[in-house]
């Protein structure tokens, strides 16, 4: 093996690495988006639900310690504001994409204050320490919990049920089954996969929480699941294309392409996101969602 | 009530309503509802659309609950929160629209809410205990033989054609014990040969001691399947009678409250003109359904009723002379409609022509059943000059002609804002006619356009069809129901495998020669 054939092995396992690393928080998030549109609850709020985790997870993990009781409070955190999301469009009936903006809305507004409060004007938190940062637990977590994901849609009553809620709420309410319940279970579930998704993107895949460092995340995730047409290996593996070209593009800053100079960063980093318009624009084909998705259940 | 608890000397009732009342927004849908089926029989409950029949039953099965009266069970009273407790109870419903999800199996429509589980499972949650689907195949393949009702358990429901979807919701109830089992217009939606076998598998229940409940509008299944039968009007029960020693004569009238004409008073038949419809050889080559060079005319002033087992091409002519343009509706072959040339149109510059159309699913190509009455009136019509000035919808003008579409055409509820999913089948279907008529059609299509529909409704869907022949319009009827075709129309083309089999003229064929060239012979 010569040198150049070393170093584009070493190239290709750093990049691999890379991409399951930033597939992380993509892939958590769009297991949460999974839960809560099977069930037929559109959820655009993954970005807040996202940026909260992510908030929360810093602040535990810089004042405790530990990045396990910060994974807590990321979850918590999405899984609170989750609440409030279910609140509006399960108990409340509001439109759903009206609310699902006002939660982000209300996310990326808190955030940036909380971190006022807390550490003065930076609008960051501190930075937290090699030693309490994961390092690839939370890629294990993310991985693992899409096959647990598609058992339990495949295998368990729950599962079940929420599929119906999904596709046919009528029949599950005549079998007995209360549809907003198996909703709200959805949407809490979603709070939780994204909390832990925006946990691992400041306390994995960072140092500190940063304003706005879901950057779009969230949506993306949705992307993902549409892409993976709403079941959970497709999902995650569209979520890995994203992430595939995320880690290329951070790859890529500040090498000489042609010329004398640098892409200029700025372009480079729209790389993820032009995948993701592509593979919506073209590629997705024959997306069927779930029937119900976003329609409220009524008993009558 | 001195004998609240035990009736008198008899075997207690299976089910017994005493007064229910149930009030939604806009409507009394039951006011004081009395029932009692008798263990182990065949009970018919009829009435017309929104009469409340439906409702009646949803209470019994746990979906809605009564504002006032009781429910009891072999003589217990009940009280239940959801349809989980009414099947505790033995109650098992199947629903107008059946409750099956389109992509998912046989087995887990059957299982969802009754998931067996290994024995190993216990201490997990419920919901959380893997699904035992060996188990509940077992389970339902023995039921499935002892009750002659054999479905395939592994193919995802909308593969399934509809008398087998029906089979898999009886096997539902049967899977969760139900000892009393509800369908709602079950033969609704099903061809004459479905609607015979599941009568026989009815009666196979019945021999095993289950009580059927079965709410239909059509007299002649009343009159032939049941022992009692219980007449809905306007949210009241108007008799309770053993059918032995009634007429489906005195049926209609209690359910409509006057004297109905059972028979269809066919108005003399106005000079023909020129045709409306001409197809030429009109093929489709498809996997499923197909066309195989249909030619065919209809003049002005004449109904030409098509017959024939559904599934034979009647949907597939409906889209070629609806959707000329595209290959998937037509391959070959020439449409001409009100002497116009159009192979080349849209849908929309067709029906400008003057065509009105009543679609075959009213559901799918008609309605918008989430939103209000006046909105459904307005589709289609939407740039007409009447209702769209400078780009608005003309309000008022909307307004008024729903007011009077009402009036005209008895629509109940009377209430434009209503989303129309509320209203009852025929009353959906009398919107779609009314707007259709809006259009002072000169060539109309009707599609089984009294499918779900009750007999008052009928009688006037039926009135309106001939009226417009009357005025000299060209009609073509496509009906699934032979007794309608046969009446309505003064030329019957008979469809078999996607071609014309036969011809008659009115009165020139017996409903014997009609059934043997729908069933493919000659
Ligand atoms: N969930 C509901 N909300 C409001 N009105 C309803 C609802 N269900 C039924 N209705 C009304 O109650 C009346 C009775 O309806 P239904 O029981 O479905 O009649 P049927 O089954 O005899 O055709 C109708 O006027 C209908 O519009
Ligand atoms: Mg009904």
């Amino acid at each position: 093996m010569n040198a150049a054939e070393t170093g584009a092995w070493a190239l290709l396992i750093q990049l691999a690495a890379s991409t399951l690393r930033v597939s992380t928080p993509l892939v958590l998030a769009a297991l949460g988006g999974l839960a809560s549109e099977r069930s037929g609850v559109i959820n655009i709020a993954l970005e807040g639900m996202m940026l909260v985790g992510a908030l929360a997870a810093a602040i535990v993990t810089h004042s405790t310690a530990s990045p396990w009781l910060g994974v807590g409070a990321g979850m918590a955190a999405g899984a609170l504001l989750a609440l409030l999301y279910g609140l509006c469009v399960i108990r409340l009936r509001s439109d759903q994409i009206v609310a699902g903006t006002a939660i982000n809305l209300l996310a990326a507004g808190i955030a940036p204050f909380v971190c006022k409060v807390l550490y003065g004007a930076t609008g960051q938190t501190p930075s937290i320490g090699i030693e309490n940062r994961f390092q690839s637990g939370p890629t294990w977590m993310a991985f693992a919990l899409v096959l647990a994901v598609a058992a339990w849609l495949r295998w368990t009553p729950s599962g079940l049920w929420v599929r119906f809620a999904g596709e046919h709420p009528e029949a599950l309410s005549t079998a007995g089954i209360r549809v907003n319940r198996v909703r709200w279970a959805g949407v809490v579930l979603s709070g939780v996969l994204s909390g832990l998704g925006g946990a691992a993107l400041s306390i994995q895949l960072s140092s500190a929480f940063s304003r706005n460092m879901t950057a779009g995340r969230g949506f993306m995730a949705l992307a993902a699941l549409i892409f993976g047409k709403w079941r959970p290996v497709p999902t995650a593996l569209a979520c890995l294309l994203f992430g595939f070209a995320d880690a290329i593009q951070i790859r890529l800053q500040g090498v000489v392409l042609w010329g004398s100079e640098p892409v200029p960063v700025q372009f480079i980093q729209i790389l993820p996101y032009v995948v993701t318009v592509l593979v919506l624009a073209g590629l997705v084909g024959q997306a069927r969602a779930p029937r119900a998705l976003g329609q409220f259940f009524d008993r009558g | 009530m001195a004998d609240s608890l035990q009736g008198p000397a008899a075997a207690p009732a299976a089910v017994e309503l005493r007064g229910l009342t149930k009030r939604f927004r806009h409507v009394v849908a039951n006011a004081g509802v009395d029932l009692r089926v008798e263990p182990g029989t065949i009970h018919g409950v009829i009435g017309e659309n929104g009469a409340g029949k439906s409702t009646a039953m949803k209470m019994l099965y746990g979906l809605y609950a009564p504002d006032e009266g009781q429910i009891l069970v072999d003589g217990k009273v009940c009280s239940w929160r959801t349809p989980q407790d009414a099947i505790r109870a033995g109650i098992g419903m199947v629903h107008q629209h059946f409750m099956l999800a389109g992509p998912y199996t046989a087995l887990d429509n059957i299982l969802l809410g009754a998931e067996p589980s290994p024995s190993w499972a216990g201490f997990l949650p419920r919901s959380l205990r893997p699904v035992d689907r060996s188990a509940a195949r077992a389970r339902l393949q023995k039921l499935s033989e002892q009750y002659g009702l054999p479905v395939d358990l592994d193919a995802p429901i909308e593969r399934l054609p509809v008398g087998i979807q029906q089979r898999i919701e009886i096997l539902k109830l049967l899977y969760r014990e139900a000892r009393v089992l509800i369908l709602d217009e079950p033969t609704a939606v099903l061809t004459p040969q479905e609607v015979i076998a599941l009568f026989e598998n009815l009666r196979k229940l019945k021999a095993e001691g289950k009580t059927i409940i079965i709410i239909t509008h059509k007299l002649k299944e009343v009159m032939s399947f049941t022992e009692k039968v219980t007449v809905f009007r306007a949210g009241r029960v108007t008799g309770e009678v053993e059918t032995a020693k009634t007429s489906p004569q005195e049926l209609a009238n209690l359910m409509v409250g006057r004297k109905v004409v059972l028979s269809v008073e066919v108005p003399p038949q106005p000079p023909l003109g020129p045709p409306v419809l001409e197809l030429d050889s009109v093929a489709l080559d498809r996997r499923h359904g197909k066309l195989d060079g249909v030619s065919l005319q209809v003049r002005a002033g004449e109904v030409v009723g098509i017959a024939g087992v559904e599934g034979n091409g009647q949907s597939e002519l409906m889209q070629a002379i609806l959707h000329p343009r595209d290959p998937g509706c037509r391959s070959s072959g020439k449409v001409r409609v009100l002497g116009q040339d159009v192979t080349a149109n849209t849908t929309a510059e067709i029906k400008d022509l003057g065509v009105g159309l009543v679609p075959e699913d009213r559901h799918q190509e008609g309605l918008l059943l989430e939103r209000p009455m006046t909105e459904n009136f307005l589709l289609g019509l939407q740039r007409s000059p009447r209702f769209a000035s400078g780009g608005f919808i003309r309000q008022d003008e909307l307004e008024q002609a729903c007011r009077n579409a009402i009036r005209e055409y008895d629509v109940r509820p009377a209430a434009i804002d209503l989303e129309l999913g509320r209203f009852s089948g025929g009353n959906q279907q009398k919107v779609v006619i009314a707007r259709e008529f809006e259009r002072k059609p000169r060539f109309l299509i009707a599609a089984q356009p009294t499918r779900g529909v009750d007999v008052g409704a009928i009688e006037f869907i039926h009135q309106r069809i001939l009226r417009a022949r009357t005025e000299g319009a060209g009609v073509l009827l496509v009906s699934s129901e032979l007794d309608e075709v046969l009446a309505l129309s003064d030329r019957i083309l008979v469809f078999y495998d996607g071609r014309v089999a036969g011809e008659f003229k009115r009165g020139e064929c017996t409903e014997r020669e009609i059934g043997l060239l729908m069933g493919g012979g000659s």
